[in-house]
C-alpha cells in the first residue's frame, strides 16, 4: 500500500516540499530499477530508504543529484527541476551534499584539502575563509586534530566523517547517505551513526539509505520502504516497525533483525 | 614454495604485486636490505673496473675525445654535437611527445567515433612499423615526392610520433584507472568538469602514469642513437667515428655506454622525485 505522504515540518512559507519526486522511472537496458516513484520531502524532514538490496533504493538516491539520468518523471530540488541541462545540474548539486558508502575521499589530499576544494572551485571562496569553514566542520565530526592527514592514514570511520564534513562545507540544503555504515567495521559503525544523529538533531534536511535500523527508529521522521524499485509502504518508524501494514515489509523486517551483521533495531 | 616478505601488502591503494621482495620502508630489515643491495652494486661495479683495466686499453685517447663526445666542443659547422646533441634531441622529442600523446589519449577516451578512429589508427600505425623504418621514411622517402626535411627535423618527427603513440597508451590505461567513485564523489560536489580532470583525476592518474613514462623516456634517449643515421653528430655518431679513425672501439664505444647510463641514472632520479611528488597520500607502511 502506498500512504500519502507525510508533510507534517514544512516550514516553507509557501508550503512547497524542499524535494518533489513525481512519477520516476529508470531503465537500465530493458531492466526497470524504478517504477512510478511518488516522494516529496519537506524541510527539516528525516528521511530513512530501507528496503532489500537490489530495489533500487541506491539507485533513487543517485537520481536526486543526477549521477544516474532518470527516463521518466520529474525530479524539483528546491524550485528546480532536474533536466538534463548542465545549469540544472549544477544548480541542484550545489544545493546536495552526499555521502557515498565507500566514501570517496580524494586520496591524494588532506582531509582539509578534500573539504576545502568545492568550497575554492564551486563557491568561489577564499582559500583562507574556506579553511576556517573546514576545520569548523571537521571539529564538528570530532576530527580537528587529523585536518592534515591523508584519508589512507585514517581509519574508515574517520574516512567517512571527513566524508560528511566535505559534504557539509558546501552548506548545502539537503544531505544524501547512501549505506554511510555499510563498508565499516562493527565498532566505527556506531561513531558515524553519531555524527549523522547529530546532524539530525540540527534540523538538517536528510535521505538515508541504510539497514541500521536502530538509528533509522531513532534519527528518521518518515520511512520509505522499497521493493521491486517501487515505494512499497511508507510512514512514521512507529507504524513502519510496530504495525507493518505490508506482507513484504514484514518478511523483511523478519529478516533483517534475524541477521545481526544487516541490521540493528538498537 | 612461496616466501613471502614480511609487511608486503595487496591492497587495493597498493600498486605493489604481492610477490614485491621489497621489506617494509624503514625497518629494520629494510636498511639492511638497502645496505646489501648498495654494496652488491659496488663490488659488480668493481669488479667491472677490473675488466676494463685488464684489458690494458688507451685511457689517454679516452682522455682526448671525451670532451667531444660529452659536447662540451661545438662540431666543425658549429653546431652541437654528442651527448648535449642527444639530450636535445630527447627532450624536444620529449615535449612533442608528451603533445602528441596527450591528445591521442584525449582521442582514445573519446565516445565520437571519427576522433576515436583517428585516434586508434595511428597508435597502431606507430606502434606497428619498426621506429628505424619510420625514421628512413621520413628522412629518406619523404624528399622522393617532393618533401625534403633536415635531419633534425625529420629525427624529431620520426621519435615524437613513434613515442608519442605508445605514451598515449600509458596516459589512457593511466586515466582509466582513477576508480569511477572520484569522479562521481567530485560531481557530486558541483565540482567543474575542469577541475574535474585537473585537481581530481590528473593527479590520480600521474602516479600510475609516471612509472611507465620515465621508462619510455630513458628507452627514447636510447633510441634517439637513430638519428646518427641521418648524419646527425651525437653521441654513438661521434664514438664509432672516433673508433673507426684509430681502431679504438672497445675505448670508444664502452665510454658513450657509460655517458649514455649515466643520462638514464639522471632520468631515472628525475623521475623516482616525481614519482614522489605524486605518491602523496598513498599508504605504506612506516612512512608517515
Amino acid at each position: 500500500m502506498i500512504q500519502e505522504p507525510l508533510i507534517t515540518q514544512s516550514t516553507d512559507p509557501t508550503g512547497r516540499p524542499l524535494l518533489a519526486v513525481e512519477h520516476l522511472s529508470k531503465w537500465y537496458g530493458p531492466v526497470q530499477v524504478l517504477r512510478d516513484v511518488f516522494l516529496e520531502v519537506a524541510t527539516h524532514e528525516r528521511v530513512v530508504i530501507c528496503g532489500p538490496s537490489g530495489s533500487g533504493k541506491s539507485t533513487l538516491l543517485r537520481c536526486l543529484n543526477g549521477l544516474e539520468p532518470h527516463q521518466a518523471g520529474r525530479i524539483v530540488v528546491d524550485g528546480t527541476e532536474l533536466t538534463g541541462s548542465a545549469a540544472a545540474l549544477e544548480a541542484v548539486r550545489r544545493e546536495i551534499g552526499m555521502v557515498f558508502q565507500s566514501f570517496n575521499l580524494f586520496p591524494h589530499m588532506t582531509a582539509l584539502e578534500n573539504c576545502t576544494l568545492a568550497p575554492i572551485w564551486v563557491r568561489k571562496m577564499p582559500p583562507t575563509d574556506a579553511q576556517d569553514l573546514a576545520r569548523s566542520f571537521l571539529a564538528r565530526v570530532r576530527l580537528s586534530s587529523h585536518a592534515h592527514k591523508y584519508p589512507g592514514q585514517l581509519s574508515g570511520g574517520e574516512q567517512q566523517r571527513v566524508a560528511i564534513a566535505r559534504a557539509l562545507c558546501m552548506t548545502p540544503k539537503i544531505m544524501l547517505f547512501d549505506e554511510p555504515t555499510s563498508a565499516l567495521d562493527p565498532e566505527m559503525t556506531q561513531e558515524v551513526l553519531d555524527i549523522i544523529l547529530g546532524l539530525a538533531g540540527t534540523g538538517m534536511t536528510m535521505i538515508c539509505v541504510t539497514h541500521e535500523m536502530g538509528f533509522a527508529r531513532r534519527a528518521a521522521d518518515r520511512i520509505v520502504f522499497m521493493d521491486h524499485g517501487a515505494i512499497v509502504a511508507q510512514g512514521t518508524p512507529d507504524q513502519m516497525f510496530d504495525n507493518p501494514q505490508s506482507e513484504r515489509l514484514t518478511t523483511f523486517l523478519s529478516q533483517i533483525l534475524k541477521h545481526p551483521s544487516q541490521g540493528r533495531l538498537g | 614454495m612461496a616466501i613471502e616478505a614480511p609487511g608486503v601488502s595487496n591492497t587495493v591503494d597498493d600498486p605493489r604485486p604481492l610477490s614485491s621482495p621489497q621489506p617494509t620502508p624503514g625497518s629494520d630489515l629494510d636498511r639492511r636490505f638497502r645496505r646489501n643491495v648498495w654494496l652488491t652494486w659496488l663490488f659488480l661495479f668493481a669488479l667491472l673496473g677490473v675488466v676494463f683495466h685488464g684489458l690494458h686499453l688507451d685511457f689517454s685517447y679516452v682522455g682526448q675525445k671525451l670532451p667531444f663526445l660529452l659536447g662540451l666542443r661545438l662540431a666543425p659547422d658549429g653546431f652541437i654535437q654528442g651527448a648535449a646533441l642527444t639530450i636535445l634531441v630527447t627532450v624536444c622529442s620529449m615535449f612533442f611527445a608528451l603533445l602528441v600523446a596527450l591528445i591521442t589519449a584525449l582521442g582514445r577516451l573519446s565516445r565520437n567515433p571519427l576522433v576515436f578512429g583517428v585516434a586508434t589508427f595511428y597508435a597502431s600505425l606507430f606502434r606497428g612499423t619498426p621506429l628505424m623504418v619510420q625514421v628512413l621514411i621520413i628522412y629518406l622517402a619523404l624528399p622522393q615526392v617532393g618533401i625534403v626535411l633536415g635531419a633534425m627535423t625529420s629525427g624529431l618527427i620520426a621519435l615524437s610520433l613513434n613515442y608519442g603513440a605508445y605514451l598515449a597508451e600509458t596516459i589512457r590505461s593511466g586515466v582509466m584507472a582513477v576508480p569511477a567513485g572520484q569522479r562521481e564523489a567530485a560531481r557530486a560536489l558541483a565540482l567543474p568538469r575542469w577541475v574535474i580532470a585537473w585537481k581530481v583525476v590528473a593527479p590520480q592518474a600521474l602516479r600510475l602514469i609516471i612509472p611507465p613514462a620515465g621508462a619510455l623516456f630513458v628507452s627514447m634517449l636510447k633510441d634517439s642513437s637513430l638519428v646518427s643515421l641521418m648524419g646527425l653528430w651525437e653521441l654513438n655518431f661521434l664514438a664509432q667515428s672516433y673508433a673507426r679513425a684509430t681502431y679504438h672501439y672497445m675505448e670508444m664505444l664502452i665510454t658513450a655506454a657509460a655517458i649514455y647510463w649515466s643520462m638514464s641514472i639522471a632520468f631515472e632520479l628525475v623521475q623516482l622525485r616525481l614519482e614522489r611528488r605524486f605518491g602523496r597520500g598513498v599508504v605504506s607502511v612506516g612512512r608517515h
